[in-house]
Order: C-alpha cells, then sequence, then structure tokens
C-alpha cells in the first residue's frame, strides 16, 4: 500500500472511531440510567413514584419517593424561563438580521455569545445577592429565593442558543419572499411580521425547544437560587426544588446501592427521556424548516 | 519539543520528590466543622512540613459516606453515625471509631423585626414542624414565618431535627447550601428564622455578624432562657442546643490521622479551637475514645 493511501485511511478510521465514540458515551449513559433506574423500581412502586408528591428519603418515619412536586416545580422555571427568553430572543434574532446595521451587529452578536460562556455558578450568584432582594423589593415578598428568580436567570442563560438558532432561521428566509412583501407595498415591520417570521416558524419553533432543552437541565444555578423548599410550589412566588437540584444535592450522602441511590438514578432518567423528547421534537422540526428553507 | 520534554522530566521530579516526603491525609465531612479543621490543620501543617492535609466540605453525610467508600481517611460529623451507617460498615468489615475533639452549640437566629428575644424548644419544633405559621402567635411581628433550614446531607440538619423536633421537617423549609447563606438569607428577610453553629456568629475580628437576632432557649415554659452568647452557659452544659464534634475514622486512628487527632486534642489544638469560636469536648459527651 502506498504510504499515501495508509495515511489517508488511518485518519479516516480514526475519526469515525472519534464520531462512533460520542454515540457509545450517549448510550452508556443512557444504559446505566436506565439499568440503575429500573432496580429503583425493585422496592418503589411507579406509581407511587410518579403519582406521589412528595421526595423525602430521609424522613424521619418512612421514606416518601414522589416526583410530583419536583417535576412541576422544573416545569414552572422552565415555561417561566421561557416566557421571557423567547420573545426576547427571536426580537434580538430579528433586530440583529434584519434591522442592525453591520457594526452594531457585530458588536452585539459576541456579546450574545459571551453570555453563553458565564459559568452556571456566577449565574446563581447573582441571582442570590442581585435577583432575590430585588424580587422581594418589588413584589412585597419578605425574601426573593423562589421559582420567579429561577426563570429570570435560566432566561438569561437560555438567550445565546434561542438567539443564535432563530437569527440562523430567520437569515434562511429567501431574499424573494421579502423582495415580494416589498414589491406589494409592505413596510419592514410588515413584512418581517406578516412574511418573513411566518415563513421561517418551525425554525423559531426548533430555537425555542433547544432553549427549553438548555434550561431543563441547568442544575446549579436554580441550586442556588430557587429555595429549594419540598413543598409543592402554588405559583412563582414559592420556593421550588427541581429534579436536578434534588440529585445534585442528594448524590453525595446516598451510601451506594440503597433504595436512594437507585432513586436518584430514576429521576436522572425522566429527565433525559424529557430532555431527549425536546432534543428529538427540535430536530424533527429543524429538520423540516430546512427542507421548507431551500 | 526538546524544552516540552525537559518541563515533563522536570515535573516527574517533582512529582516523585514530593511522594517520597510528604504524606497526604485526606479529610472530608461536615459544613460545621469546616473552618475549624482548615485551622487546625493550618496550626499542625506549620509544625510538621512532611504531612499535607487536604480537606473539604459537603456535609457530615458526604464525609461519612466517602469514608465508607474509601474516598477519604478522617470524615468529619458533626453527628452521630446513624443505625444503617453502622450497619453499612459491618457489611464491609470496617469498624467505624469516633472521636469528640471539640464541641459547637447550635444557635437560632431571626431577624431583628420579627421582635422576639427568646422561644421554648417545644414552639421551635413546631415552627419548624409548621405547626406555627405566623410569628404573631408567639407575641411577634404579624407575618408568615419563613423557614430556612439546610439540606439532609448536612449534620446540623439531622441534629436539629432530632433534638428539636422529633418529626420531619415541614415541606416549605427552603434548604440552603451552607450556613454562611443562612446567615445572609435570615438578615434579608424580615420574617426569617434559621439555625448556625456558634462559631459562625462571629466574624474575623470576634464581633457578632450584624443584623441578626440570636434567641435565647428555654427547655420548658417555665424555665429561664439560656442564651448561646453566654459562653459560660454552653461549658456547663446548660443551653440545650451543644453537640459533640466528630472525627471518624476506619478503626482506631493510625499513622497522620492519629498525630493529627492527637494534636487536635492537645493544649495547643485546643486553643486554635476556642480562637476559631468552637468549645472544647464537654465531659457529658459519651463514647469518646481519647488518645
Amino acid at each position: 500500500m502506498k504510504r499515501r493511501t495508509f495515511w489517508d485511511r488511518f485518519y479516516h478510521r480514526l475519526f469515525a472511531l472519534a464520531a462512533g465514540l460520542c454515540v457509545l458515551v450517549l448510550l452508556g449513559i443512557f444504559g446505566m440510567l436506565l439499568f440503575n433506574g429500573f432496580r429503583f423500581f425493585e422496592s418503589v412502586s411507579l406509581w407511587s413514584f410518579l403519582g406521589s408528591s412528595n421526595w423525602n428519603p430521609s424522613a424521619w418515619g418512612k421514606a416518601t419517593y414522589g416526583i410530583g412536586a419536583m417535576l412541576w416545580s422544573t416545569l414552572l422555571v422552565s415555561l417561566g424561563a421561557m416566557v421571557l427568553a423567547v420573545p426576547l430572543g427571536i426580537g434580538t434574532a430579528a433586530y440583529l438580521s434584519e434591522v442592525a446595521p453591520g457594526r452594531v451587529r457585530d458588536w452585539i452578536k459576541p456579546a450574545i455569545e459571551l453570555l453563553a460562556a458565564v459559568p452556571s455558578v456566577v449565574v446563581g450568584f447573582i441571582g442570590i445577592v442581585v435577583i432575590a432582594p430585588i424580587i422581594s423589593w418589588i413584589f412585597g415578598l419578605s425574601n426573593g429565593l423562589n421559582a420567579l428568580n429561577g426563570s429570570i436567570l435560566l432566561a438569561v442563560m437560555a438567550l445565546p442558543t434561542i438567539i443564535s438558532v432563530a437569527e440562523e432561521a430567520i437569515r434562511s428566509v429567501p431574499n424573494t419572499y421579502k423582495e415580494g412583501a416589498y414589491a406589494l407595498g409592505a413596510n419592514s415591520w410588515t413584512t418581517l411580521i406578516t412574511v418573513t417570521l411566518p415563513a421561517c416558524t418551525s425554525g423559531l419553533i426548533a430555537a425555542t425547544m433547544l432553549g427549553m432543552g438548555r434550561v431543563i437541565g441547568e442544575t446549579m444555578t436554580v441550586l442556588m437560587a430557587t429555595g429549594n423548599a419540598n413543598a409543592m410550589p402554588h405559583g412563582f412566588f414559592d420556593p421550588v426544588r427541581t429534579i436536578t437540584a434534588t440529585v445534585a444535592i442528594e448524590m453525595g450522602e446516598v451510601p451506594y446501592g440503597t433504595t436512594h441511590f437507585y432513586g436518584l438514578y430514576a429521576l436522572g432518567a425522566i429527565l433525559f427521556i424529557i430532555t431527549l423528547i425536546i432534543n428529538l421534537l427540535a430536530e424533527g422540526i429543524a429538520a423540516k424548516f430546512r427542507k421548507q428553507g431551500r | 519539543m526538546k524544552q516540552f520534554l525537559g518541563w515533563i522530566a522536570v515535573c516527574c521530579c517533582l512529582c516523585t520528590c514530593t511522594t517520597d516526603h510528604i504524606d497526604n491525609l485526606i479529610i472530608k465531612g461536615s459544613d460545621t466543622e469546616l473552618n475549624l479543621v482548615l485551622d487546625l490543620a493550618e496550626t499542625y501543617m506549620d509544625n510538621d512540613l512532611s504531612t499535607s492535609i487536604s480537606i473539604s466540605g459537603g456535609g457530615s453525610g458526604v464525609g461519612i459516606t466517602a469514608l465508607l467508600n474509601h474516598r477519604t481517611q478522617i470524615a468529619n460529623a458533626s453527628r452521630a453515625l446513624n443505625d444503617e451507617e453502622i450497619a453499612l460498615a459491618g457489611k464491609q468489615g470496617m469498624q467505624l471509631v469516633s472521636t469528640v475533639f471539640a464541641s459547637d452549640a447550635l444557635a437560632v437566629i431571626v431577624h431583628p423585626s420579627v421582635g422576639l428575644h427568646q422561644i421554648s424548644i417545644e414552639n421551635l419544633g413546631k415552627i419548624y414542624a409548621g405547626d406555627i405559621k405566623n410569628w404573631k402567635e408567639l407575641g411577634g411581628r404579624d407575618g408568615a414565618i419563613s423557614l430556612y433550614g439546610r439540606q439532609s446531607n448536612s449534620g446540623t440538619f439531622m441534629y436539629f431535627r432530632e433534638k428539636v423536633l422529633g418529626r420531619d421537617f415541614s415541606n416549605d423549609l427552603k434548604q440552603l447550601n451552607g450556613t454562611a447563606q443562612m446567615l445572609e438569607s435570615v438578615k434579608a428577610d424580615e420574617n426569617g428564622i434559621g439555625f448556625v453553629g456558634f462559631g459562625y456568629l462571629f466574624g474575623q475580628n470576634g464581633a457578632l455578624y450584624p443584623g441578626i437576632e440570636v434567641l435565647a432557649l428555654q427547655t420548658a415554659p417555665n424555665e429561664a432562657a439560656v442564651s448561646p452568647l453566654n459562653k459560660d452557659a454552653i461549658l456547663s452544659g446548660l443551653y440545650p442546643l451543644t453537640r459533640p464534634l466528630y472525627q471518624i475514622t476506619d478503626g482506631p486512628p493510625t499513622g497522620k490521622a492519629l498525630a493529627f487527632i492527637r494534636f487536635e486534642l492537645s493544649k495547643a489544638g485546643q486553643e486554635v479551637v476556642a480562637r476559631s469560636g468552637y468549645l472544647p469536648p464537654i465531659s457529658e459527651t459519651d463514647l469518646v475514645e481519647k488518645y
């Protein structure tokens, strides 16, 4: 074999291996979560896990393993974050791709990307020392460690994802669409709202989904800023304890091989399944929009 | 490239040199004990240059679990071992030995505007179980009580639950990461109540942490209330929430662990304990093995 072909094939295999490794790691993690998660259901019934709201494995009396309050907390915080982040994100994306002059864009885009680089523990700290006092002052609460605080922080963390995906989607709308609208006498606002954005709806939904995936899995920020009370939250002013925070808090103390230990895996599996569904939906919608775009 | 290899050689040399002479001692566990053991270790390492001690927190449960999983040599614990942990150790053929090297009083703190100066243990338990929900039920301001506590991996959480509640905490308990966050939260929350280790009440200069009220405790409604700020009351055992601080080892401590624990119990070590705002081991504490 020629030396050149040997190296060619060698690198071919090497990169294939690297790509395969990612898939293997993913399958390994999923397998491990499912395997250990299933062992949890040897001692706790699926019904009491999903149907009960109280999670207290180190209870004074009988340990309880209910995901209800946590699941609702996670969804509440994530939905709140989405309500804040999606309009802001899509608005920013529309501004960047349709309105902003090149020089402004060259400044804002890197700034938004830098926002993604802020470590989550720093965001959580800001939640404790800045956002919490502001929330308690505005709404007249005694403290600001609640779901709203978590939503605000997570919205900030989801913005970079939403903006870059949404911007890509808006840019991919063919110019001919817009030119058509202009030819009919529409101004740029009408064109943006009635032509450009509707043309890339699926891309915007994909951006939302990816942002949601980012938000649901976030741990440190919510652990620090949301108060971590076990009670079922009744609204955004109640403290919440998310699934991720519970796993992070309890994994350090749990002795290996106990029901509690497998319970944390079960929580991890639930979380993984939720993010998997969201990502698959996002991928599916994004794929549809790519086809449309062409 | 040559330079790079040179650096690797230097690094390897350094590594082997250090492992030749320095013993590592790993200590893990209670956040309550963290600052104290850090102070003790710093003083100890000044005198014994051949030992490097690394200390981390995370909570008593974290330390004991690490000891059971062979990830630490000494577990700091602000509570006694529970039955489950003793059973797990037995299953692995481990014999856990607890040494008491200091004591700590747990102070109950509220925001000054709550308007209380003392409370009975029974009412404290009712507050934390969620039976008493408003400060005015106890003669304070009209405001919904905002409960602060630690997470379930904390020895302070377990100790408080056992001594004060005897049942589960209210689900509305906000579970905070550490003692420092508890102080900050109660200071910022005009309806807040929390509990912290005595040593955390004072700053570097020995002054009381500002913006909080330390409650005096009554063991029974008719008895006199005792404040933890009265050090003599703690030392004489009058203050109800005084607890031993443990260090747990697998079997009686040996080698560097033994040397370090001996130092802690020595006069020099106990001076550090006092300077850090903690108290010497109190005589009533049982099950102590002396070294």
